[in-house]
C-alpha cells in the first residue's frame, strides 16, 4: 500500500484513510475471512454499551433504493464481553481498533470510558451520540448541542489522556454546525460525519411498517450526498478538526468525495454488507484516485473543494526530490 | 481445500424455469470444491451499479465437477431482486460470495436417514442426500407444497431414494395433506435415526416436533428466515436473529447466516422466532428500582 493514502487524524497515525464504520464490520473476525484486517486504516467496533443487548426483533433491516433501513436496537454483547472476547482478538491481530461507545444517560457513557482507560490497544474512542437519553424521555443526545456536549465531555473526562475521541453525529437536526461547535468545545478532538438518517418505510403488503422498530436508520449510498454536505459544512466552520466522513461510501471516488468536502478519513458500512471486499477494493481505488489527479499525499486534498478553482496546495517535502510532472 | 468462503464473479451455466421456481447454474469452482451441504451461498442482485444492497442468500442445491466446478441454485421469483436473477442468460457474471454457513452434522455410521423438504429451499436436501448415500446412509425423501408445481425434486427423489413420499395440500401430488401428516408413519415405516429439514419456518417447526415426539435428533436449515430476514450473509448485519438455547440453559439471539443455517431443530425457540423472549440474553428489562433503575 502506496504511503499515498497515509493520514492523521488528531494525534492519530494512520496508515491508511480507509476504516470500517461502526455497526457495520461485525466482530472482525468475519471480515478476515475475506481480507487482512491489518490493511485497514482503523476497525471501528460496534457501538459497545454496559450490558448485554439482544436489541429489537426481527425484521430489522428492509432495501430502499441504493439503501438500507435498519433499526437494530443496539445490539452487542456489552462492554464486559467485549473487553474479554472481542477487543483481544483485534488487538492479537494487530487491527488498529477504535471503540464506539454508546450509553443510555451521561454517567455511562463516562463509566464506559473509565473502563476503557486502562485497556491498551484502544486507538481511539468514538461516540456514537445517536443513542436515547433515558434521562429525557428518550430524545437522542445528538439532537441537541447540550446534551451532545455533555456526553463528549464525560467521555473525554474519563479516558486516557492521548487517546482522541471522536463524536459521531447525526444529520437530521437543524444545524449540524452548532452541535459540531458544541462537541469541539466539550473536548472532542475529532467528529465523524455521519449517522444514519432517521427515515420509514411501509411494507405494502402487510400495511404496516416495514421494520419492528417503526422507523429506522437510512444508511447506504441514498444518503451520500447528505453526508458530503454536514463534512462540508462542519469543516468550513471547523477547518483544524479532523473529519472522518461515512455515509454510502462504495467507491475510491465516493471516498475522494468525502475527502475534498474536508475529512481526513472515511469509513465503509453499509457498502460491507453488499461487498465484503469492500475496504480494500475502496483503498485501492482511492490510492488511484489520488495518483490520477497528481496529488502526492491525502492531506493536501483535504479539503480542498473549500478552495478557488487553480488552487495548488503548499508542497513541503524538503527530503524527497522533486516529483516529474508532465 | 479451505473452510473460508470465498468472494468470486461466477458465470452463469444455464437459468431454467423448473415448475414454479427458477434452478440457475454457475461457474464457481472455488465455492463448489469448498461446499458441504447445508451450507449456502450469497449472491449480489442487479450488477454493477445496482441499487439494491441486500445480499440474497440460497441454499445450494448440488455442485458438480463439470466445468472445473458449478454449483446449483433454486430459488422462487418473489421480489424485484430474484426477478433480476431469473432474467440473468447463459454467460452473464454474477458475484457470488460462498459457501457460507454451517453445514449440515453428518452420522458416523450407516444409519438411516429423513430427508424433509419443501418450497425452493427444500433443494438443498439433494445435496446432501448425495452425500450420506455416499456414506452408506439409507435416505429417505418427505417432500411437501402447497401444490405439485411448488414440490421441488420429487423425481429425483424417487430416483436416488431408498424412498420417497409427496404431500401436497391440494392433493394434485402424492398424498392430500401436510408435511406434518405423513411425517409419523414414515417414520415408523423406515425406522428412522435422524430427521434432517429445510424449508418454510413452519415446515421446520413440525420437522422438530414429530422428531421430538419420536426421540429423534433433527437437524434444519433456518435459510428461508435468513432469506426474509437477512441483508449480508457473512454475519456482519446482524439482521437475521433468532432465539436459540444454549447447552447452559440460556437462550440467545443468533444469527441465522453464521451461527446457522444449519441448527439443532430442538434448539430454536419457534414460538418465538420474531420475537426477544423476555428471558434471552440482552432482553430488553423492565424498570427495577431495586437495580437502581438502570435502562
Amino acid at each position: 500500500m502506496s504511503d499515498r493514502v497515509r493520514t492523521t487524524l488528531g494525534g492519530l497515525e494512520l496508515s491508511n484513510a480507509v476504516m470500517t464504520a461502526s455497526g457495520c464490520g461485525g466482530t472482525g473476525r468475519e471480515l478476515a475471512q475475506f481480507f487482512d484486517l491489518t490493511r485497514l486504516g482503523a476497525f471501528v467496533t460496534t457501538s459497545v454499551m454496559p450490558q448485554a443487548r439482544a436489541g429489537r426483533p426481527t425484521p430489522r433491516v428492509t432495501e430502499t433504493p441504493s439503501g438500507l433501513l435498519t433499526a437494530m436496537g443496539l445490539p452487542g454483547p456489552g462492554i464486559e464481553t467485549f473487553l474479554e472476547h472481542d477487543l483481544p482478538w483485534l488487538i492479537e491481530q494487530d487491527v488498529r481498533t477504535i471503540v464506539s461507545v454508546a450509553g443510555n444517560s451521561v454517567q455511562e457513557y463516562g463509566d464506559l470510558a473509565r473502563r476503557l482507560r486502562n485497556v491498551p490497544g484502544v486507538a481511539a474512542i468514538e461516540v456514537n451520540i445517536a443513542c436515547p437519553n433515558a434521562e429525557d424521555r428518550g430524545r437522542m443526545f445528538a439532537w441537541h448541542p447540550s446534551a451532545a456536549a455533555s456526553v463528549v465531555r464525560a467521555v473525554r473526562d474519563h479516558a486516557r489522556p492521548g487517546v482522541p475521541v471522536f463524536a459521531k453525529l447525526a444529520p437530521d437536526v437543524t444545524d449540524i454546525v452548532t452541535i459540531a461547535l458544541a462537541c469541539v468545545d466539550a473536548g472532542a478532538d475529532g467528529l465523524t460525519l455521519i449517522n444514519t438518517m432517521e427515515a420509514m418505510a411501509i411494507d405494502t403488503d402487510t400495511l404496516r411498517p416495514a421494520l419492528t422498530g417503526v422507523s429506522g436508520g437510512l444508511s447506504g449510498p441514498a444518503v451520500r450526498p447528505l453526508a458530503v454536505r454536514c463534512v462540508y459544512q462542519v469543516h468550513a466552520a471547523l477547518p483544524r478538526t479532523p473529519i472522518i466522513g461515512v455515509g454510502g461510501i462504495a467507491t475510491g471516488l465516493d471516498a475522494l468525495e468525502f475527502v475534498l468536502a474536508g475529512a481526513s478519513a472515511v469509513a465503509v458500512g453499509t457498502a460491507l454488507f453488499h461487498d465484503p471486499g469492500a475496504v480494500p477494493r475502496v483503498q485501492r481505488e482511492l490510492d488511484e484516485a489520488l495518483a490520477a489527479r497528481r496529488i502526492d499525499r491525502l492531506a493536501d486534498a483535504v479539503g480542498l473543494a473549500h478552495k478557488p478553482a487553480g488552487y495548488v496546495p503548499p508542497q513541503v517535502r524538503p527530503q524527497e526530490p522533486e516529483k516529474e510532472r508532465t | 481445500m479451505s473452510d473460508t468462503p470465498v468472494q468470486t464473479s461466477a458465470t452463469v451455466l444455464t437459468v431454467r424455469q423448473v415448475q414454479d421456481y427458477h434452478a440457475m447454474t454457475l461457474v464457481a469452482p472455488a465455492i463448489a470444491e469448498r461446499f458441504r451441504p447445508g451450507q449456502f451461498v450469497a449472491l449480489a442482485v442487479g450488477g454493477e451499479h445496482t441499487s439494491r444492497l441486500v445480499r440474497r442468500c440460497f441454499g445450494v442445491h448440488e455442485v458438480k465437477s463439470d466445468y472445473g466446478g458449478t454449483v446449483e441454485l433454486v430459488f422462487a421469483d418473489t421480489e424485484p431482486g430474484t426477478a433480476w436473477l431469473a432474467g440473468r442468460r447463459s454467460r452473464d457474471q454474477i458475484d457470488l460470495v460462498g459457501p457460507l454457513g454451517r453445514p449440515f452434522r453428518l452420522p458416523r455410521d450407516p444409519v438411516s436417514c429423513l430427508l424433509v423438504g419443501g418450497g425452493p429451499g427444500g433443494a438443498a436436501v439433494f445435496a446432501l442426500a448425495d452425500t450420506l448415500l455416499r456414506r452408506g446412509c439409507q435416505v429417505h425423501f418427505v417432500l411437501g407444497g402447497a401444490s405439485a408445481k411448488q414440490v421441488f425434486g420429487s423425481r429425483m427423489a424417487q430416483r436416488i431414494g431408498d424412498s420417497a413420499t409427496v404431500a401436497t395440500e391440494d392433493g394434485s401430488m402424492g398424498e392430500r395433506g401436510t408435511v406434518r401428516d405423513v411425517l409419523p408413519r414414515v417414520i415408523e415405516e423406515t425406522g428412522t435415526d435422524v430427521v434432517y429439514g429445510c424449508g418454510p419456518t413452519g415446515l421446520l417447526r413440525s420437522v422438530t416436533q414429530v422428531a421430538s415426539d419420536f426421540g429423534l435428533p433433527s437437524q434444519v436449515s433456518v435459510e428461508e428466515f435468513l432469506q426474509r430476514t437477512g441483508a449480508c450473509g457473512i454475519g456482519v448485519c446482524m439482521t437475521c436473529m433468532l432465539p436459540l438455547h444454549g447447552d447452559d440453559g440460556v437462550t440467545r439471539m443468533v444469527r441465522a447466516c453464521a451461527d446457522g443455517p444449519v441448527l439443532r431443530g430442538d434448539r430454536v425457540r419457534w414460538g418465538d422466532l420474531g420475537t426477544i423472549p423476555f428471558d434471552a440474553l440482552g432482553a430488553p428489562r423492565v424498570l427495577n428500582l431495586s437495580e437502581g433503575g438502570a435502562q
